[in-house]
């Protein structure tokens, strides 16, 4: 049987089509939206077009809708199938993962393809890609021009300095005032989130493998050059990571429960 | 029984306590009677909160209008025993409710641990009918937050402080047994007895009992092949007593002690084969915070040990039976209490072995660590019980929560991926 990962995250769901031998034939984004439940029919309803009927697949899902995939015969949390994914992406099985996610940023230590250890920041936006979304529109801008924006800043001696995304916001406006050119400041904004997401993986992870990261944020080369300094290692993406949960969980259904 | 004349003749903010009156029984429902398989003995601790601030409060005024005074406590270090033998009665008084968090917040910053800010919220808001009975409030300087709060309660409140020492040395030990010596005869002063060695030795023997038939509740947690309570359960009988008659509350606990190992016996158990056998450590859990052991108990795992003050900090460790003179009963007493290795010390490398010796005496599959927001001192700790831990090779989740639900799901997804992980 053909076997489905649904990834029902808070700003976007994404779905993994695997054939019997585990093979990764389709892979499907788009938006949340106000109904995950919507968004988890669309994306099935999508696989149509490729001929596959949803009833002849196995279901397993994650991310903070999974409990709302009625077929799922497995439900598996973001962490595990974001390491599970991510192993058979880079194919590596220890290495240091980092997702900067739409509401969250997730630090997980694999080992042996397994989860050793993880950290999650949940409760603060500051370190989370949310934080960029709410700079970028302070400039009118999306998140991925603000982060191109950045790159033509370096070398700036301006800084943010406030752990908090409400107070980082009128620092920033007060910047603006200052007349500080748009550039530094963008810089300013990235080179900041990308030291929080550093020093919580501090906490994480003490060896030197590999560092991949998933999530939103990987295709933000900018960003991922910016993350490698702050982390002081060499930071490895893939056009596929921001699929690394959908695919993980549909790989989770190989292994039999325990 | 409509306790609400009571209420109102304490000087209670009548209206206000009805909402939590209304909110606990859903709740509790919820949380609790919806569990299966409970033991029998539970029986009792679910009348008693069903009626929390009723049944126990009106035997408190009962015993007052026999001349009997009250002593409200918010810590492991104030010896119950100085009290119970000048005939006074101890009730603890710490909140574990969100309900008394924002009258706390009236009178206190924001940024303070919810514990704190839920017990100064229960004075000031009137809403707690342990605070109305009280007699004199015993306060101790051990965190920061509650050093200032006491000075804040004693500008219209009778409260006394008890001296902490910060580190476990010899010469703490004796300042410690000092301070205890004077609190002997503040109590002295309140209750208008005198304290007699037969007395104090009488009093260690009440609550030595009471530790004994706890900790036979507790070990019947540590059987390796069946869960014969479940946590919150246990959790619920551990916070109740720190407010009942401590020969009650042993009567009642061996009661239950008895069928658990019965229940171990016959393998009857509250959980499925396969459960991930927990420990929680930290920050004490008040009563009704039920909020952490809910999630961890819903999402595949049991609690089977609590590191904590509302766990086994509360019960491990007896005060010596046969002491001497006076002065070395006292000494004996600040001896136990020393044993309680809160993060206030410094350094308290006591925790960290207690975690990692009970981890195995209670076959835990992994510990998680949890914090009040705003508790510096446990929180600062949590990094080095986390590096211990991992040193040896126990797996451990860290984790921050506040009274509120509003991180409940969040606190799922991690706990569910720690679960994941075992
Ligand atoms: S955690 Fe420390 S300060 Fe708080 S009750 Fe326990 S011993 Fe006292
Ligand atoms: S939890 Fe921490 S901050 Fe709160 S009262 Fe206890 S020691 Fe103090």
């Amino acid at each position: 049987m053909k076997r489905i990962g649904i990834d029902i995250g808070s700003t976007n769901a994404k779905l993994a089509l695997l054939d019997e031998k585990g093979i990764v034939l389709h892979l499907l984004a788009q938006e949340t939206g106000f109904s995950s439940l919507e968004a988890c029919n669309s994306l099935l309803g999508r696989l149509g077009e490729f001929g596959i009927d949803v009833s002849e697949c196995r279901i397993a899902s994650t991310g903070y809708g999974r409990d709302i995939v009625k077929n799922a015969e497995r439900r598996i949390t973001e962490i595990s199938c974001h390491a599970k994914g991510a192993a058979r992406i880079f194919s590596r099985s220890d290495f240091l993962l980092i997702d900067v996610g739409g509401q969250d940023t997730k630090v997980i230590s694999v080992r042996r393809g397994e989860v050793e250890d993880f950290a999650m920041n949940d409760k603060c936006s500051a370190g989370t890609g949310r934080f960029l979304d709410v700079m970028a529109k302070i400039f009118g801008l999306d998140v991925g021009s603000l982060v191109e924006l950045a790159s033509k800043g370096r070398g700036t001696s301006v800084g943010i300095s406030s752990l908090c995304t409400v107070f980082a916001e009128s620092e920033v406006i007060s910047l603006i005032g200052r007349a500080v050119p748009k550039e530094e400041i963008a810089y300013a904004i990235v080179y900041s989130i990308a030291q929080k997401v550093a020093s919580q993986a501090a906490r994480i992870s003490a060896d030197d493998s590999g560092v991949f990261l998933t999530g939103g944020m990987c295709e933000n080369a900018f960003f991922v050059e910016m993350l490698s300094e702050c982390l002081k290692k060499r930071v490895v993406t893939d056009p596929k990571a921001r699929y690394a949960g959908c695919i993980g969980a549909a790989m989770f259904l190989e292994t039999p429960m325990n | 029984m409509d306790y609400r004349k009571m209420w109102g003749e304490l000087g209670m903010d009548v209206e206000t306590h009805d909402n939590l009156c209304a909110a606990l029984p859903p709740a509790f429902t919820e949380i609790y009677l919806s569990q299966k398989n409970r033991p029998e003995g539970m029986g009792f601790w679910d009348m008693v909160v069903a009626d929390i601030h009723g049944i126990r409060p009106a035997e408190l005024i009962e015993e007052r209008k026999k001349g009997r005074k009250v002593f409200g406590t918010f810590c492991l270090y104030v010896p119950d025993e100085i009290i119970i033998a000048l005939n006074g009665i101890v009730t603890g008084l710490c909140g574990g409710s969100e309900f008394w968090v924002p009258d706390g917040e009236k009178h206190l910053p924001k940024g303070m641990c919810p514990l704190v800010k839920a017990s100064l919220g229960a004075y000031y808001g009137r809403t707690c009918p342990f605070f109305r009975v009280t007699d004199l409030f015993v306060g101790e300087t051990t965190c920061d937050g509650k050093k200032k709060a006491y000075e804040i309660m004693s500008q219209d409140a009778p409260v006394y402080v008890i001296d902490m020492p910060q580190m476990k040395r010899d010469e703490d030990v004796v300042k410690l047994a000092r301070e205890y010596r004077k609190f002997a005869s503040k109590c002295e002063i309140v209750t208008g007895n005198s304290l007699t060695i037969d007395k104090l030795n009488e009093a260690i023997r009440i609550t030595n009992n009471k530790r004994k038939a706890m900790q036979r509740v507790y070990n019947a947690r540590k059987n390796a092949d069946n869960i014969p309570i479940s946590g919150k359960d246990a959790l619920l009988m551990t916070q109740i007593a720190f407010f009942d008659d401590p020969v009650r509350c042993a009567q009642m606990c061996d009661k239950l002690a008895d069928e658990l190992e019965e229940r171990n016996r016959r393998g009857v158990s509250v959980f499925d084969k396969g459960t991930k056998r927990i420990m929680v450590t930290g920050t004490p859990l008040a009563i009704p915070n039920w909020k952490l052991h809910h999630i961890i108990e819903t999402s595949g795992g049991a609690v089977v040990c609590e590191e904590m003050c509302t766990g086994v900090r509360y019960i491990e460790n007896l005060v010596d039976e046969d002491g001497g003179s006076l002065d070395d009963v006292i000494l004996n007493l600040a001896r136990r209490y020393m044993k309680n290795n809160c993060s206030c010390f410094t350094p308290n490398p006591g925790r960290i072995e207690d975690i990692i010796r009970l981890a195995e005496e209670y076959h835990v599959d992994g510990v998680i660590d949890v914090n009040l927001k705003f508790c510096t001192t446990f929180d600062t700790e949590g990094i080095l019980v986390e590096k211990a831990l991992k040193e040896a090779g126990i797996k451990v989740l860290g984790i921050e929560t506040d009274y509120n639900d509003g991180d409940s799901e969040q606190l799922k997804t991690r706990i569910q991926a720690f679960f994941e992980m075992l």
